[in-house]
This record gives structure tokens, sequence and C-alpha cells, in this order.
């Protein structure tokens, strides 16, 4: 163990023991966002506040709401935080501007070489971790084995698209109210934009050359809209363009979908029998590729817990995060909730644990996570890191209008062409805007 | 005595009006029951209308996650506050409009109208520097100045068209009468004006509750009103359209409560000088 | 007769409401201005000093400046439309003797009391759902193929959500306006075999053309700056972008303030031409 790291902890500790003596009046207020697991660790925050003295406020967002209020804050310097939840796009980026308190001084205890590589990457910048990842996430396929069975074929482990598109076919029944094939198609660059992102990594596109020009004039964009839409047409609910990781989500649980390509985190919810119809009938499967691309489908994500720099109670702040995203805080949900309910995909060590192994969708969960990589995405080179999004500043807002023009395709407003025409104009006009 | 109005016509114009009524009503009312059944329930195909089990399981979530008195409180003050202290800046201002008007009143008048016409996404970076400046993010206090300003040329104008149907004999009687200013203002003129006023409050202190741009955007934990409560209650993860109408239920419930009661307050004073 | 002393009082009683809305007006205008000529990105640093006109020009070329202009003046313009033609009809009918007529005021002012994001959350999930929502299952219950509201006819949704807001408030001053009316006059008209329809348009409509133009001027400014409706349905997807929502895209989602001052510049120029015609008509009303 290097010096360095013994003072880190030692300063940790000191500090935490420190805060933890006049901590009793401390208040964090952490923004959030109104995931499933988020909530469930709001329950579970009256513990934390027993054990430490320090109390928490939280303010819980819807996910667009949420991206809004913090970067305003973040950006203005605010200080309304203390506890930001972020992903992995801007993590890196407000990392880089000196936003967030590096987290590089956690104790030994929390074991931050347990993070898996893969998000702890995503999560830094020049190697400094600025937020620590609650959960993470790769996307697989999910299937009706049921479903698969009836249509007489088999799912492979790591399918193609042509395959996808031919088993969605013959699943699709529309007498029976079953779609063949649910995916995202709602405008936003973390909905329906990162799926398509995500996919057209897999047909071999790019979203910018090494020069930073846009390559939506390119044949491999075109493969992949086109066949996007025309599989979504053939056996995709009806108004897919509006539908989300939520709608599938309520979709697939109501037994109305044979496949659906989405987050891993999914899993734990189509499998659980309270809210699931469909829960005992599940498979999984690695995200698809077109034939003879080596890239697959499947992104990378993980929702984590920053500290906004400026903040005054940076100690009690990072108390918490340690205490969130520890080992302690999954066996304790592990034990009161089951271990298929823990937050999946942020630590090495629960794919480890043999209870957590038996679990029917943790194998797949971290192969899909292993299987991403956010630094070398695309087939050709390109000069930005990021599966399902490009990790610039200017990403959120051109990525939401692309994938609006997109989505105006899948609700039969405009042609692909059209679509990717606009596409184009709309990120050289705003890239020239930022100053490429 | 009106014209005798047959039985028939009375029965076909209720009949239309209740149907027309209950059509407007329906999708407030569906949110109500829907926030009492399952979230099975409420997606049930056929959808179910009365005969579910009816629970509260929804509202004990809902309050579980949130405390809903917190935004609540922080609700009444924000709307409360800036229509009250709106109604004493413009109570004057609408006076003198009103009694002693000028050339320029009506463009003075027409000029407050048009500053509600700003974007408000378009000075939220100005907006939000300056709270941040004077310390005022996340405060009550910024929240009920913006939501004021913001509602003040409405205040202004319907005060002023109340006060203008006020005949001006009676004022010079009081004031021959050897009324002051003051006198004259408290006494003889806010009386006459109290429908006015009571529906000037009333129409903003709706649109004060109602107000989710600002209210949004300068809280967090503090002075966050019923409408960041909602906000994190749209669109979660998995089936949530009865804790949707459970919190929604419960953002509306305390003003559309308050409207019934005083509905007739609101009708007798809204006019913003449409009757002449 | 006004002396020259109240004249001063009266000034003096105006001063607090003008110089607190001239503030409110022109600290954030100085600012946003100040703002629309620089290249101010937050994410890449804030202010990155001097543009000139770039961000004016960059604004108006934008391809989704002009679409978004026109969105904007469809969405009022209909919401108008609707309102104030469904509103007459209503205030026609609640005027007819009936029984229980406060208890059916009571439900027809009902949606002017929901916050509008609730509003739209509700008519999004519960009822344009195109698979759980309660119009799907109506169409469903007639044989028809449910219709995916926010993506096939967005632009008509969201009028509706919106005019369902707004018809309250346009019936209820119509309301007033019709019990108004000249009963007598009516009355007489009817004794000399007008038809219902002439009488409407001879005797009521003349009646309600100040109700009308007020109804007009303060749903405008109201409905100019709709955000929360556009923002949880669709999110500016399907040519549903007004120019306030593209302000908040070039704002907060590209975090190009710069740009988004820019627009907010126009759109207050926008603002004020349609404010400018509208007083026009409405001073000429008001001047009575």
């Amino acid at each position: 163990m290097s010096l360095k790291r013994v003072l880190g902890a030692t300063t940790a500790l000191t500090l935490c023991s420190a805060a933890a003596a006049f901590a009793q009046d401390t208040t964090i207020t952490i923004a959030t966002v109104n995931n499933g697991d988020m909530i469930r660790m709001q329950g579970y925050t009256d513990q934390f506040t027993e054990e430490t003295g320090i109390g928490v406020e939280w303010v819980t967002l819807e996910e667009n709401v949420l991206r809004q209020r913090v970067t305003t804050d973040i950006t203005t310097k605010g200080g309304q935080f203390d506890i930001m939840t972020i992903g992995m796009y801007e993590t890196p980026i407000w990392g880089a501007n000196g936003w967030l308190v590096p987290l590089d001084d956690l104790s030994e205890e929390y074991d931050v070489d347990d993070i898996l590589p893969a998000m702890r990457d995503g999560l830094s910048h020049d190697g400094t971790l600025y937020a620590a990842p609650f959960y993470g996430e790769s996307s697989m396929i999910m299937y009706r084995t049921d479903l698969m069975e009836k249509a007489g074929m088999e799912m492979p482990d790591a399918p193609t698209w042509e395959f996808i598109r031919e088993a969605a076919a013959a699943m699709d029944d529309d007498a029976n109210d079953i779609n063949g094939i649910c995916l995202r198609g709602k405008a936003g660059w973390g909905e329906g934009g990162a799926l398509i992102t995500a996919m057209s990594n897999s047909f071999g596109a790019r979203w910018f050359d090494e020069d930073w020009t846009p390559q939506f004039d390119q044949p491999e964009w075109k493969e992949t809209l086109s066949f996007f839409t025309d599989m979504m047409n053939e056996s995709g609910p009806a108004g897919y363009a509006t539908n989300g990781f939520n709608e599938n989500l309520s979709l697939f649980q109501q037994g109305k979908c044979g496949m659906w390509i989405d987050a891993t985190v999914a899993a734990s919810f189509v499998t659980n029998p309270e809210e699931s119809a469909v829960a005992d009938q599940v498979g999984f499967a690695l995200a698809p590729n077109k034939e003879g691309v080596e890239k697959r489908g499947n992104w990378l994500w993980a929702w984590a817990l920053g500290i906004p720099a400026g903040t005054q109670k940076a100690d009690a702040a990072k108390q918490f995060i340690e205490w969130a995203t520890s080992k302690d805080y999954i066996e304790l949900v592990a034990e009161n909730e089951g271990w298929a309910n823990v937050p999946p995909g942020a630590r090495t060590s629960l794919y480890e644990t043999p209870e957590y192994q038996e679990v029917p969708f943790a194998e797949m969960t971290l192969n899909s996570i292993e299987a991403a990589d956010p630094t070398n995405p695309t087939v050709d080179p390109v000069p930005y890191v990021g599966v399902q999004f490009v990790a610039i500043p200017e990403f959120a807002g051109i990525g939401t209008q692309v994938s609006q023009e997109f989505s105006a395709v899948y609700a039969g407003q405009q042609s692909v062409d059209e679509a990717l025409e606009k596409a184009q104009a709309i990120t050289q006009e705003e890239m020239e805007a930022a100053g490429y | 005595m009106a014209r005798a109005v047959s039985t028939r016509r009375k029965t076909i114009a209720t009949a239309a009006a209740w149907g027309i009524g209950l059509l407007i009503f329906f999708p407030i009312l569906w949110t109500i029951l829907t926030s009492f059944k399952t979230e099975a329930q409420a997606i049930a195909d056929p959808p179910i209308f009365l005969g579910f089990d009816w629970t509260l399981e929804n509202y004990r979530v809902v309050q579980e996650r949130s405390d809903y008195m917190r935004f609540l409180w922080n609700s009444v003050i924000l709307a409360g506050g800036s229509t009250i202290l709106g109604v004493i800046i413009a109570v004057p201002a609408a006076w003198s409009m009103a009694f002693v008007p000028s050339k320029r009143t009506k463009d003075i008048l027409l000029w407050m109208l048009s500053t509600k016409m700003l974007p408000a996404v378009g000075v939220l970076y100005p907006i939000y520097l300056i709270c941040i400046r004077f310390g005022l993010l996340d405060s009550r206090a910024a929240l009920v100045a913006i939501l004021m300003l913001i509602n003040l040329p409405i205040i202004v104008w319907m005060l002023y068209t109340y006060f203008r149907e006020i005949p001006g004999e009676i004022l010079e009687a009081a004031r021959m009468d050897g009324a002051g200013l003051k006198e004259e203002i408290l006494y003889v003129l806010t009386p006459m004006a109290v429908p006015g006023i009571a529906s000037t409050l009333l129409l903003n202190f709706i649109l004060a509750w109602n107000e989710a741009f600002w209210t949004l955007n300068l809280t967090a934990a503090n002075a966050a009103p019923l409408t960041a409560f909602i906000a994190s209650y749209s669109s979660p993860e998995g089936l949530f359209y009865a804790k949707l109408s459970a919190a929604s239920t419960m953002a509306i419930a305390p003003i559309l409560i308050l409207g019934w009661f005083s509905q007739k307050q609101l009708v007798r004073g809204l006019t913003f000088g449409a009757v002449k | 007769m006004a002396t020259q002393h109240s004249r001063s009082a009266a000034r003096l009683m105006m001063a607090p409401a003008v110089i607190l809305l001239l503030g409110w007006m022109l600290v954030p205008l100085t600012m946003t201005l100040w703002f629309s000529f620089r290249r101010y990105l937050p994410l890449r640093g804030g202010d990155l000093g001097w543009a000139g006109f770039d961000n004016f020009t960059r604004f108006v070329t934008s391809s989704a400046f002009w679409p978004s202009v026109q969105t904007t003046l469809v969405i009022v313009g209909g919401v108008l439309v609707i309102t104030i033609v469904l509103g007459v009809l209503l205030a026609l009918l609640l005027d007819q003797p009936m029984w229980g007529q406060g208890i059916v005021r009571i439900l027809v002012i009902a949606p002017f009391f929901v916050m509008p994001t609730v509003s739209a959350l509700v008519w999004k999930n519960m009822f344009m759902d195109p698979t759980n929502g309660l119009l799907a299952h109506l169409w469903r219950l007639f044989g028809a193929d449910p219709i995916a509201w926010l993506s096939e006819v967005p632009t008509t949704s969201i009028v509706m959500i919106v005019s369902w807001q707004w018809l309250p408030f346009a019936t209820l001053i119509l309301l007033t306006a019709v019990q108004s009316l000249d009963r007598e006059q009516l009355e007489a008209a009817e004794m000399d075999g007008a038809s219902p329809l002439s009488r409407f348009t001879y005797i009521i409509l003349p009646h309600l053309g100040r109700a009308i133009t007020i109804v007009l001027l303060i749903q405008t400014i109201f409905l100019l700056s709709i955000f929360a409706e556009i923002f949880v349905t669709t999110g500016g997807a399907f040519g549903t972008r007004t120019l306030t929502y593209l302000i908040f895209q070039r704002v907060l989602e590209s975090q190009n303030v710069g740009l988004g001052s820019a627009g907010g510049v126009y759109a207050i120029i926008l603002a004020n031409i349609v404010a400018i015609f509208l007083m026009r008509i409405v001073g000429k009303n008001l001047d009575r």
C-alpha cells in the first residue's frame, strides 16, 4: 500500500470522526432521481442518521427535471445540494471543470478497488474518481421464454439483429395483444437516443469522425434507422414513438412484449413476481450486433453520487456516499428485500457473492457490463468517449434534438432520409455554435 | 316576471348542462377514483369505474415518501404571501388609475400587462444568479417576491376595472364631508370593492399556487411547494398510475376545495371589466 | 374634479407598483440583453467573451426557429378559438334556467384549479396513453385502433389539454357578460319573429364583444408562455416545440446561455408585437 493512500485514509478517518463528533445537527441535502432503488435508499436513511447523527433532506425529482435542476445549480455554483445524483455523462465533464469534490480519499474499509473497473473508469476524469456508483447498468435482451418456445425458436447467448427481427415477427401476436419486440422510441438523449446510438455502434455507425464532423450522412446510420423503424413497424407496440424505459417496463410486466432490449436493472423488476405477471418466464441474452460487426449494441451507465465543490458539508456528504455505495448497504438491502433487489452493477464483490450468483440475471448483467467499452465504442475511430452518448457538454442538447427527429420518423411524420438530413444539419449548427 | 319557462325546455337545458359539466369534470373525477385503486386495478382492461376494492395504500405510500404537510405549508405561504403582498401594492395604484386618470394611465396599464409576456426560461440564469448573490435560493422570500411580481399586472388590472365601476359621485360626496384620501380609500372605496378584491385575491392565489416554473427551479428542500412534490411522481419506474393519482389529488385538493367554497365570490368579481 | 394635490398623491400611490414592475422588467431584461451578446457557455467555463450579433443570427437561421414560431401561433390560436367558441356556447347554456345550476357551474370551473403539471401528467398517462389510457379503452370498445395521441396528433393533443384548462376561465367571464344581457330587448326581438340565430348574431354576440376581447387578451398572455404542458407530454418532439420551448432547449439542454438569451430577446419582441396588436383592439374596446 502506498504511503499516499495510507495518508489519505488516515485523513479521511480523522475527518470522519471529527465530523461525527459535531455532526449532531448537520443536515445534508441530496438531489436524486425517482428510480426504485433510490426510493428504497430513502427508506433506509434513518439508519444512516442513527449511525452518524447526520440528517438527510431528499429532493426527489423526475429525471429530466433533476438534470435541469442540478446542471443550473452546478454551473452557477448555487450550492443548493450537498450531494447530486448524476450519471456517467455528467461526471467526467463536471470533474474536468473542477466542479466536483474528488473522491480520492475514501476510507480503506470502503474498498474503492472493488468498484467494477468499467464503472470506475466511466466516473473518473484523468484517473480520479469524481462520483461513486450507486448502481450501474448495461443493456441486454430480456425475452419471454414461453413465447420463444411457442415460436419454435431458440435464443442464442449472443444473437444478431437479423435474428432478433425474425424472432420478433414470429412472436408478434396481435390477437393476444402481444408485441414481438418493445424498444424505446421516446425523444430524449437518455431515452430513445440512448438505444438508437448504442444500436448504431453495432451497425458500424458513429456520431462524429475524428475531426468532429457529424456522420449522419453515412450509409451506416441510414441502415440503423431503417432497420429499427421497419422492425418496430412490423412487430412493435402501437405508439412506440413515445415509449421510454418506463412505458416498456410496464408493457413487459403486463406480458405484452416478446422481447425487450433495455437496461440490465430492469431484470430485477421483470422477474419480481409482485410486480410482473411474467416473472418466471424471462430469459436474458447479450444485446445484439449486426452480422459481421464486432461491436454490440449494449451501453454503459451508472447512477452515481457526487459532491459539488464548494459545499460546506463535504465531509458529511462523503460519509453518506460511503454508506450508500458500500458493501454493507448492499447486504442491508439483501437482508431485508432479498438479493435480487440489491443495487446491481457497481461492485465486483457482489458478483462474487454465492447468493447473488444464483440470481438469474446476475451473470448476464456482468457479462453485458464487461462487454461495453466506452473508450472505444465504435468500429471506426472516434474522438469521444461514451457508448450511448458523446461525453462533450453540447451532447445533451444535440442528442435530444436529434432523437426528436428520429421519434418523428417512428411516428410516421417524416422519412428516414429527412430525419438524417435534419440530424446532420442540427448537429452541424450546434457544433459550430459551440466553436468546434 | 321573466318569461314563463316550459318544463320541457328546462329539462333539456338541465340534461345538456349536466352532461357537459360531468364531461369536463371527468378527468378530475377519474384521477380521484384511481387514487383509491391498486396499481393493477388502475390499468385494468376494461377500466373499473366504481367496483374496485377501495384502498388508502397509495396515500400511505406517498406520505411515507414525502412529507406532504411541508410542501402544502410552503404552497400556502407562497401563494398566500405573494397574493396579499400583491394586493397591498396594487390597491393604491389601481385607485389612482381609476379615479385620477391621466393621458398615460392606459399606456401604463398596458405596459404592465406586457411585462407578463417575458418568457420565464429566458431569464432563468439571470434570476438564478441574482438569487445566489443575495443568498435567496431555496428561500420563501424570493419566491413570494417573484410570484408577486409575476401576478402584479393582473392584480392591478382586475382592481382597476372594479374601481372604475364605482361611481365618482360617491367619492365626491365623501370628500365634501371632509374625508381625506386615507378615509376615502379605507371607508368608502374598500367596502364597495370587497367583491372585486375578494375575487382578485382568489384568482391570484390560484395562479400562484399553480405556478410551476419558478417554484420548481428556485427551490430545493426548504421552500419547495406542491409543484415540486408532484415532480417526484411523474414517470417513476414500474406501475405508477395509482400513486400518481394519489399525489395529484393531494396536490390539487386544497385549491379545489377552496375554489368550490368560494366560487360565488370568485364568479361575482371575475369580470375584468367585461360587463359594462 | 381631480385637484393638483390628488394628482401628485395619485402619482405617489402608483409609484410602488410601477417601480417594482420596472425593476422586474429591466433587471432581467438588461441581463438577458448582456448575455445575448456574449459567448456564454456554462459547461465550457462560463463567459467566454464578446460574441457580437452571432447569437442573434444563429438563433434565427437555425432550422428550428420558424417552425417554432409557427407552432407557437398554432397552439395559441387553436386554444383561443376553441375556448372562446365553446365558452360562448357553454355560457349561453349555463344561463338557461335549470336544476342544480350551482353544481354544474362548480363542475365546469374545476379544471381551472388544477396545476398545469398535474393536468398534463393525468392527460398524458391516464387518458392519452395508447395502451392503458382511457381513450384507448374507449376506442377499442368501438372496435377501432387506439390513437397514439401524443405522437400521431401531438399538437392537437396539446391544444386539447390546454383548452381543457382554460375553458372554465373563458366560460366564467362570458357567463358574467351573458347574464348582463338586456332581457327585454331579447324578448322584443323574439316577439318580432327574429330567429334564434339572428338574435344571437345581432344582439348577443355584439354584447359579448368586450368580454371576448378580454378573454383573448388575458389568455394570450398566459398561453404564449405555456411550458409545463409541453415539457411533460412530448418534450418538444413531433413538431410541438414552441418558441418558449426552443429557448428552454438552448439554455438548459444545450447549455448555451448566450444563444438562449438571444432567443429570449426575440421572444420579447414577438410578445410585444402580439401585445401591441392586442392592445389596439382592447384599447378600443375598453374605451367606452
